[in-house]
This record gives C-alpha cells, structure tokens and sequence, in this order.
C-alpha cells in the first residue's frame, strides 16, 4: 500500500472506530438503563397536546432556490482551490483568469439577486 | 519486513485512535463546563453549578451519568433505523475532524495533503445525521428543524471554504501542518522574529470563518435549527438518554474542533515563537489548547451576547454580504500576493 493510500486507509479506520465506539457506548449503556414499556412513552411530543395528523405532513420548503444555487457556488468554488494554492507559479496570468472567473461568478450572484431569488418568500 | 511494518502502523493507529476518543469527550466537557456553565453564569450574574465537585467541575459527568441511566424511546411511529442511525452519523463527523488537526510537529493523526478540504467536508457529513433524525422522528418540530439546519448549512458552507481559500493561497498548501510552517516561517513587513499568524494578514477572513463557524455550530445568533422557544429542541426533540448525549457531545466536541482548526489557520496553531524541535512536540498541545480556548470563548462570548436571527435576516447575511465580501477577500489576497508580493 503506498503512503497516499494508506493516509486515506486511517481514515477508513477512523470511520469503523467511531462506529464500534457508539456501538460499545449503546450495549453497555442497555445494560444500565430501564426498560419500562407505556405506550404513552411511544406518542410523538407535540407540546403536551396529542399529536394531529401525521409527522411527515407537507411543509414548504422555502429555501428551494438557495440550495440550487448553492450547489452552484460549490462547485465553482472547487475550480478556486487549485489556483488557491498555485498563485505564486500562475503569477500575473492566473490571477487575470481568476479575476474573469469570480466576475463572471458575482455577475451570477447578482442576476439571482435581481431576480429576487435572495429574498426569503 | 512487510508484516512487521504493517503491526507498527496498526499499533500507531490503535494509539491514535484511543487518544482521539478520549479527546473528544474532554473538549466536550471543557467546553461545556468552563463556557456553557460557568462563563454563561458570570455574565448573568449567578455562580451556575456548584455542588458537583469543587466548583461544579463534575456536574457535565453527573449529567453523563444520568443520561446513561436513561430509557432509550423510539417513538411509535418513527422510522426505527433510520432514527437509530442519525446520532451516529453527527458523531463519526466529529470523530473525523480530529484526524487532521495538528498538536505538534509529529503529533497529528494523519496529516493528510488535502487538509483543510477534508476536515470542511466532514464536518458538513453532521447535517446528514440532523436530517436524518429530524425526519426520522416523524415529529413536525423535529422536521422543520432539521430543514432549518440544512438551509443554514447550506448558507454558511460557502464563506466558510471561501475564507479558507485565503489562507490556502497564502500558505501555498492545503495541509495544515503546512499552513502552520507557513505561519512559523512568515513575516509580517520584513519583521520575522515571530512568524506571521494569518490573523493580522487574512484579518477579513478570520472574520468570515467565525462568523461561519458559529452558523456551523448551530449557536446561538444562528440556532434557528433548535430554537427552544418555538421548536422544543428541534431535531432533537425525540431523543433520550444516550443518543440525546451523543448530539451534546457532537456539538461540543465540533466546537472545539472547528475552534482547533480556527486556532490552526490563523493564529499559528501549535507554534511557539523559539520553540523548536522535540520540544515543540511537549509545548505544541499546551500552546494549541490556550489558542482553542481563545478562539471558543469569541464563539460563546458572541453566544451568550445576541439574540437570535430571524430565517430571512440569517440567509441574508450569507448570501447578500458574507459571500460577496469572501470572493472580495479572495481576489485581495490574489492581487496583493500577485502584484505586490
């Protein structure tokens, strides 16, 4: 295994430790507790009233637009990183690519922004 | 050879991984005990616990303990598995942000290339696990909660990897035991004697990762997610006992290490000016924890300052000045390092 992969198999590892270790924190706490069935216990919690209709009702999601846009940005965001760490070696000509680039981005941001995209409805 | 180099490298990560579980509920306590209990309590006026042990140190134990004591309720009409499985999925993104974070120079768990990158990935793996409990309780507070918690996390991800950018571009690297060389090795106007904390250079940027974080965390001008007075305690208002406690401890325990790599971008992380080698290894945690610490108390200062935002003035915030201001950070840095050097 060379070292790049192996610095990504701690990882993996790190994955399955903190799963084992909620795991080992569950079975021992089901050792300690109570169990006392009621099923008054087993309702959903609605403030004390007894729960209207079900929990998966409808509801309006409003930032709808938001997250389109944010999947956007994100991946925009991605093609910075590697000029981020390159800017001494791309020198003058990256940074006017860049410059372009995060106009054209912004130029985005405030077409969203006009067409009233960033207000909450 | 092989196998021999293959019980080495399982017996370092055994190692590492026993110190990382350890630390994670250490941070969440002193977090906990000495901002949440304590600093709350000065600030209004109140000695806040002080039964458990001297000066109330042991009552965030007493509360574990309790919680262990607990009985663990599935509501009737929740989707079991999935409800299971939420408070796992916050916690395995705070145990893998600790993967990173470097303590000295060869104390880090694995200094991986892509550093930065990885730990702000993980750490939005936690808004799976909120969805995923808001929406398995089959509880409307729960739901709208959790769909609060996704639509800040959504908002705030951006100036976050944005103010990041930054520092990368400064340091060259995304790594952070190279971003904190970076800062050992800098200097500030030709003056080098004590490196060049990113703080004085990327002063914007250190604001836009606070301001991000403390959107990140869920607290409290941004905890429209877990809004006691309208939400019971959103997402998390199903919860019992343990798995309520892994969602405590996942808070904290990210606090502190979003505090961490605070301290580590832009305040030098582990570097002590004049300390260097095998000591720096003995000085390296104390420096860092002092850092943390100065880094969680603007966070929970800020906390226990404002009130809550409202949805709209919160996304506002994001999109119509922390974004622009962020693309405007990152072409500053460009020029000034470019043109200027």
């Amino acid at each position: 295994m060379s070292a790049f992969l192996r610095s990504y198999f701690t990882v993996l590892v790190f994955v399955g430790a903190s799963v084992l270790m909620v795991g080992l924190m569950l079975g021992a706490g089901s050792l300690v507790r109570p169990k006392r069935p009621q099923p008054q216990k087993y309702m959903n919690y609605e403030s004390g009233v007894d729960p209207i209709g079900t929990g998966w009702s409808q509801s309006q999601i409003r930032y709808y637009v938001f997250a389109l846009l944010f999947v956007m940005f994100d991946v925009e965001a991605v093609f910075i990183f590697p000029w981020a760490v390159r800017v001494d070696a791309l020198g003058v000509f990256g940074l006017v690519e860049m410059t372009v680039f995060i106009f054209i981005l912004t130029l985005g941001l405030v077409y969203a922004w006009r067409k009233g995209v960033l207000r909450w409805v | 050879m092989l196998a021999l180099d293959l019980t080495a490298y399982w017996a370092v990560t055994v190692l590492k991984v026993a110190v990382v579980l350890a630390l994670i509920p250490a941070g969440a306590l002193i977090l906990g005990y000495v901002f949440l209990l304590k600093m709350m309590s000065f600030m209004q006026s109140r000695l806040g616990p002080m039964e458990a042990g001297p000066g109330g140190v042991l009552q965030l134990v007493a509360d574990g303990v309790k919680f262990l004591q607990k009985e663990d309720i599935f509501p009737d009409r929740a989707d079991r598995r999935v409800f299971a499985l939420a408070p796992v999925v916050v916690l395995m993104s705070t145990f893998l942000l600790y993967l990173v974070i470097p303590a000295g120079p060869r104390l880090v768990v694995q200094d991986l290339d892509t550093g930065v990158i990885f730990a702000l990935a993980v750490s939005s793996i936690s808004v799976i696990g909120v969805l995923m409990a808001g929406w398995a309780s089959a509880n409307k507070y729960a739901l709208i909660g959790a769909l609060r918690a996704a639509g800040q996390l959504i908002a705030y991800e951006l100036p976050l990897v944005l103010a990041v950018v930054g520092v990368a571009m400064q340091a060259g690297t995304f790594s952070l035991q190279g971003i904190v060389k970076a800062q050992a090795n800098g200097e500030i106007f030709g003056f080098g004697a004590i490196g060049n904390p990113f703080l004085f250079t990327q002063f914007i940027g250190f604001i836009l990762f606070i301001v991000s974080a403390q959107a990140e965390l869920s607290q409290t001008p941004f905890d429209m997610p877990v809004a006691e007075s309208e939400l019971v305690a959103g997402f998390m208002t199903e919860y019992t006992g343990f798995r309520f406690l892994f969602f405590f401890m996942g808070e904290f325990g990210t606090a502190f290490a979003l505090a961490a790599i605070g301290a580590t971008l832009f305040l030098g992380g582990w570097y002590l000016p004049g300390v260097h080698g095998g000591l720096a290894d003995v000085v390296g945690p104390l420096v860092l924890g002092a850092k943390i610490m100065l880094v969680a108390f603007l966070i929970f200062w800020v906390r226990f300052s404002y009130p809550r935002l409202r949805e709209d003035q919160l996304q506002a915030l994001a999109w119509k000045f922390l974004i622009p201001l962020s693309l405007v950070n990152i072409l500053a840095t460009g020029v000034l390092k470019v043109v200027v050097k």
